[in-house]
């Protein structure tokens, strides 16, 4: 059992080092605070067991399902930081719930987005709230949004190959930094940039933001164009639906623009706004 | 490779009322995830009041309703009269089917779909014994709905068909579009 945590808790690049028992032990207790350590399954290949255990693309009758299937997106422009998602959460076809909260309130000005596992994002989210926290009373400032992603994207990477399953971004606004956003997943990717959409649902969303998306959108347009390549999102992917839930962040935090139902959001887009034209809505106009 | 039963999604619905039945689908096709067209009825006629609903594969929906509407012709043509006019017209009747030929007489309701489990729910909840047509169109219709708004392949609208001894009612049901 000890060795199996002690295996894990190094980073990957060590892997296939052959160390001795005391060198082992010497690794395990020298690592940092950050990295956590878990009690492992009681199996030769702890990864591959979890994949048999939950994946259920390739096993459909595997015993845990976990919640998958989003849509999340964020993007910089000259106000600051639009983050939208959906709301849905699926376990295989059916839908577990209709009201989730996929945006994460790490702090006053510090979000981050839920794509994956559920449990997996809001654990380390939750985890990395109380980092930034501790960063802050040791520093005596806000952490910048760039540590705080590094945070994350160097935990993940400690589990690498493990089965985490999380595709995340963080948003934020600091004086340092001005609006910032970081995509981080449980490869170990972190990537900077303007726009990100994540998920399963993530192409639908791209979609409609690449077309519309301009850095000196209005706050209006924004949080207008946000809303719109969710309900788009939600439309087509099976595994997107329920709610659009809307931030603004700006350089005094973040701010909810609300949490709202997507049915009537989408019929009074297609009946005012004549778009959605694929969509029956009276029996005559069938073709 | 996931299953052919739940590739392109959808479910249906039906119910017998007093002198009357009723029969429901959803309009989602889908391609796993990717929902491809909201516009694919899942219920095919064959005579005045003989109704088929399909759930499962969609090519194959096709093959067999097309089979079916062959057959159907067939049997007019050679016997000179619609199919079992006698039977459909006084004698309000549902059953189901397997994919391997199994038949459901029921007396209630059948339902089929990716949407099972959830229509088994709604239906043994909701159903009652000598429902009037208006009545049996409530009822099937906040079954299907509430039904498809928990299953992710199924949804985007629906199709319900009311059938009484001397006439058919089509409705459209304006359904989640998520």
């Amino acid at each position: 059992m000890d060795t199996l945590v002690a295996r894990y808790s190094r980073p990957a690049y060590h892997e296939n080092e052959d160390f001795s028992e005391e060198e082992r032990q010497g690794l395990v207790d020298s690592v940092p605070s950050l990295s956590l350590k878990f009690a492992m399954p009681p199996v030769a290949h702890p990864s591959a067991w979890l994949r048999a255990a939950t994946d259920d693309r390739s096993n459909p009758s595997c015993p845990i399902k976990i919640a998958h299937g989003t849509t999340t997106l964020a993007f910089r422009f000259q106000g600051g930081i639009i983050v939208a998602t959906d709301s849905r959460a699926t376990a295989g076809n059916w839908i577990a719930s209709q009201t989730v909260k996929k945006v994460i309130e790490i702090n006053s000005d510090l979000l981050g987005t839920m794509a994956g596992g559920a449990a997996d994002c809001q654990y380390w989210l939750a985890w990395l709230g109380m980092q930034c926290r501790l960063h802050e009373l040791r520093h005596k400032r806000r952490i910048s949004v760039a540590a705080a992603s590094k945070i994350l994207a160097n935990l993940v990477y400690q589990y690498k190959g493990m089965g985490l399953s999380m595709g995340t971004m963080c948003a934020g606004v600091t004086k340092e930094e001005g609006p910032a956003l970081y995509y981080i997943d449980s490869d170990g990717t972190r990537l900077a940039g303007n726009l990100f959409c994540v998920g399963s649902g993530q192409t639908f969303a791209y979609g409609v933001l690449d077309a519309e998306y301009r850095y000196d959108l209005s706050v209006e347009d924004a949080l207008e164009l946000g809303s719109r390549s969710i309900l788009a999102a939600t439309h087509r992917d099976a595994y997107s639906g329920g709610f659009i839930n809307l931030y603004h962040v700006k350089e005094s935090g973040w701010e909810k623009h609300g949490f709202s139902d997507t049915n009537p959001i989408f019929w009074k887009t297609k009946l005012e706004k004549g778009e959605f034209s694929n969509v029956t809505s009276d029996l005559s106009e069938r073709v | 490779m996931s299953s052919p039963f739940s590739i392109n999604g959808g479910a249906c619905v039906a119910m017998v009322g007093k002198d009357c039945v009723a029969i429901a689908c959803d309009l989602r096709l889908g391609l796993q995830a990717l929902t491809v067209s909201n516009n694919f009825p899942k219920i095919f006629q064959y005579g005045d009041n003989v109704f088929l609903g399909l759930t499962g594969l969609a090519t194959d929906l096709s093959t067999v309703s097309d089979l079916f509407r062959y057959k159907v012709n067939m049997y007019r043509l050679r016997e000179e009269r619609n199919i079992a006019p006698k039977t459909f017209a006084n004698l309000p009747f549902i059953c189901g089917f397997d994919s391997i030929g199994c038949i459901d007489f029921a007396a209630d309701f059948i339902v089929s779909g990716t949407a099972t489990d959830q229509l088994y729910g709604m239906c043994e909840s909701l159903w009652e014994p000598n429902l009037a047509p208006e009545d049996l169109f409530e009822t099937i219709s906040q079954a299907l709905m509430s039904a498809v708004d928990r299953d992710a392949l199924s949804g985007w609208g629906a199709y319900v068909y009311i059938i009484e001894k001397d006439k058919v009612t089509k409705r459209l049901l304006k359904g989640r579009q998520d």
